[in-house]
């Protein structure tokens, strides 16, 4: 009952609301058109903008480096360490021979390496064993897959921000060579 | 804004683009990894998963991350046919999952604190968010792994994870010590672009130790490309990988 007495108002205040939400949708039409007449007057200038602002704040930073940071990393090989540097740092004079390391459970399997000392140099390490050795229970069906395109690799010279590549045994690697290189010391 | 540490054995590159970019902000990312380093390391005495190989904790006991991590290995084990087992010769090494995970969780710590145009790469693995700052999709290349100098594919991504698994062995004869008649794999690398990069990283581990078979694995997941480098210095490529490839050539 009082529902029906209110129906009057309620259907008035209903005509103004449209009025009101259609008043509003063609007022933010108009500025949302204004707002992007003058702040993207064209799209390149607007794809431009972002990259000034970023500048302005990348410089601080890079003249402040974290210590021990690695600016540009797609230039630094990640890689585990060459064996001439290693030897460097291991400070050391070896004992001719050829030297093996302990096997050492990196990120899905073990790895060992061997190096090769002449005249108290290394020369030589060689991975006896690397985590791709388990391919033993592997069954995958390639019917019902289409052809793959393949291509000959060749070094790109786009730009790029960085580098995607396997890095897996840097710590094992490490590991393994200290000890194969602990029996070798003079 | 870009800052690398070493970190879990390897370096973690962090670029925020953001304007607001804080050190305060790198550190929120770069301590998760401190944490789960201490947590997951086998290479650390005291760490709780050296605790459980030396079966002084139950993973009963163990901490939640501990639990999820060892949740996610048993999953990810049965999506890959058995092929990615964190289980070697009775120890446990859930770093192969770790890593992707840990990358993944520093990357939602950044999204949590507002940023948007970031990235976060952890040995050569990485999620990016966002665009760089020239504005565009995160541009990223694929090593040579024939010369680390070098990358032979430049794609661009934004909102997804790359991980790239294989061995960068130049000019190394790789045999099993226990039987050299035995070649273990032609695959050089495998790179796999996914919905982030904790997928994208355990899939590419599971498809490299699959060998050749493992871009044909890629091929049939839902949603992952991939692209694999073999010992002939052959690229393949699964069948949507094109799109995200930059053609942009500077002669």
């Amino acid at each position: 009952m009082a529902k029906r007495q209110e129906q009057s108002p309620y259907g008035l205040s209903q005509t103004v609301r449209k009025f009101l939400l259609s008043g509003f949708v063609v007022f933010t039409f108009i500025a949302y058109a204004i707002h992007e007449r003058f702040s993207h007057p064209d799209s390149p200038l607007a794809a431009n903008t972002p990259t000034v602002v970023i500048q302005s704040s990348i410089q601080p930073t890079s003249t402040v480096p974290e210590a021990g940071a690695t600016k540009a990393l797609p230039t630094q090989p990640i890689l585990p360490t060459p064996p001439p540097a290693t030897a460097t740092s291991t400070t050391g004079r070896y004992k001719d021979g050829t030297y093996n390391g302990p096997m050492v459970n990196v990120y899905y399997g073990l790895v060992s390496v061997q190096a090769t000392v002449q005249n108290g140099q290394i020369v030589d390490v060689q991975f006896l064993r690397y985590p791709n050795d388990r391919r033993t229970s592997v069954r995958i069906n390639n019917v019902a897959v289409p052809y793959l395109q393949q291509e000959a690799i060749k070094a790109q010279t786009s730009e790029v921000n960085l580098i995607s590549g396997a890095t897996l045994t840097s710590e094992g690697f490490v590991v393994s060579l200290r000890e194969a290189l602990k029996s070798a010391v003079n | 804004m870009k800052q690398t540490r070493i970190l879990m054995g390897m370096p973690v590159t962090l670029e925020i683009v953001d304007a607001f970019a804080t050190n305060e902000l790198f550190d929120s990312a770069y301590n998760y990894f401190e944490y789960v380093d201490e947590k997951f390391s086998t290479y650390k005495e005291n760490s709780e998963i050296s605790k459980i190989n030396r079966g002084e904790l139950s993973l009963e006991e163990a901490s939640h991350d501990m639990q999820t991590i060892f949740a996610l290995a048993e999953q990810t084990r049965d999506e890959t046919e058995g092929f990615f087992d964190i289980k070697h010769t009775g120890q446990y090494d859930p770093s192969g999952l770790v890593k992707g995970w840990a990358i993944f969780n520093a990357a939602n710590i950044l999204l949590d604190r507002g940023c948007k145009n970031f990235y976060v790469e952890a040995g050569g693995d990485v999620q990016v968010h966002g665009k760089n700052d020239q504005g565009t999709d995160w541009r990223i290349g694929i090593r040579n792994p024939f010369n680390e100098k070098e990358f032979v594919k430049a794609v661009a991504v934004s909102n997804q994870g790359m991980a790239t698994s294989g061995t960068y062995v130049r000019g190394q004869h790789i045999y099993n010590p226990y039987d050299e008649n035995r070649v273990l794999s032609d695959v050089m690398s495998i790179t796999v672009i996914g919905p982030d990069i904790y997928e994208a990283d355990r899939f590419a581990t599971a498809a490299f130790a699959m060998g050749k078979d493992g871009i044909y694995f890629v091929e049939r997941l839902d949603g992952f490309e991939g692209y694999m480098i073999d010992k002939d210095k052959l690229g393949t490529f699964t069948s949507g990988f094109e799109r995200y490839v930059i053609h942009d050539e500077i002669h």
